[in-house]
């Protein structure tokens, strides 16, 4: 199970951008947060989705998304926190603490990123990463204002190009702090 | 510390691959339904790409779908060669990848052993 899959969520509900934020230390919290501007939910879905057994698929009774997600910051000392507005998109933010053994692992940011950028080309990804007082920026609309018509993000010199962009700089990040 | 500035390589790349890349090209569908990605759709996501860059294949087209309610048989990965019946795979792995790639949508020759469903391509 990876964390990240919250981000797929954002996708399917119809979003044309969706941002994701990782901040390995945010007052003690390691806090991943995924905002997007799709669809939204009304208060009382918002209610609803840690259960479950609420889901809006018809194919059958259970959705695990977000109430395994919910389970996993509870279960490490965190808690979840979900803002939605119908017709504006939704933001998520979950909340692990740091030192937490039980904090499950974040998954392989880069490639996600190249899955999700080459999977869903029309889409706009941002990425911030912090660490303390450092961290970078990654965003595709910046991508697209500096490469115009070369930005096919299915075309593999681009999405190659943006794991190598991620990986490089959280390296650097974890270089920096570990020393 | 990597920055967006500096993208005359990236660029001229993208250019030479602009070149040969066109609709026509082989699709390979990965379904990446909740069921998908919980079988492990986004690591198999990540190797056929891994695959199509490393042999620089310019005109295969990798998509995502969603669930197609053949859960118990994710991950699922269609190839479709144009001219060609649509392929369906399941239960792959990230190590078939290379196989699927290197096998099917390249040389034509169909993975038998991963093969779950065929649709015979639309006579015209």
């Amino acid at each position: 199970m990876n964390i990240l899959d919250l981000a797929q969520n954002g996708i399917k509900a119809g979003a044309k951008l969706i941002g994701l934020e990782v901040n390995e230390d945010e007052a003690g919290y390691f806090v991943f947060r995924v905002r997007d501007d799709g669809c939204g939910m009304t208060p009382d879905m918002v209610q609803k989705i840690r259960d479950p057994f609420f889901t809006t698929r018809t194919t059958r009774k259970v959705g695990m998304g977000v109430s395994l997600v919910d389970m996993l910051t509870t279960q490490s000392g965190g808690h979840l926190d979900i803002t939605s507005v119908p017709g504006r998109g939704t933001l998520m933010e979950a909340y692990f603490a740091k030192d937490n053994i039980d904090r499950p692992p974040l998954g392989d940011l880069p490639a996600t990123m190249k899955v999700l950028v080459a999977g869903a080309p029309d889409l706009d990804f941002t990425l911030s990463y912090k660490h303390g007082a450092t961290g970078f920026t990654f965003d595709t609309r910046e991508l697209r204002k500096e490469l115009g018509n070369l930005a096919d993000f299915t075309s593999p010199a681009l999405y190659e190009w943006v794991e190598d962009f991620v990986r490089t700089n959280i390296q650097v990040i974890h270089e920096k702090w570990e020393g | 510390m990597k920055t967006v500035a500096d993208l005359k390589a990236l660029r001229e790349k993208l250019q030479a691959e602009m070149q040969v890349r066109s609709d026509s090209g082989t699709k390979v569908v990965v379904g990446m339904g909740t069921c998908g990605i919980a079988a492990g759709a986004r690591e198999v996501m990540a190797a056929l790409l891994d695959e199509i860059a490393k042999r620089k294949l310019q005109d295969v087209h990798v998509e995502q779908t969603g669930c197609i309610g053949m859960c118990e048989k994710e991950v699922l990965v269609d190839v479709i060669r144009p001219g060609e019946d649509r392929i369906t795979y399941g239960k792959v792995k990230p190590s078939d990848a290379a196989k699927i790639i290197g096998d099917h949508v390249v040389n034509g020759k169909i993975v038998q052993e991963l093969v779950v469903g065929r649709i015979e391509r639309q006579k015209k």
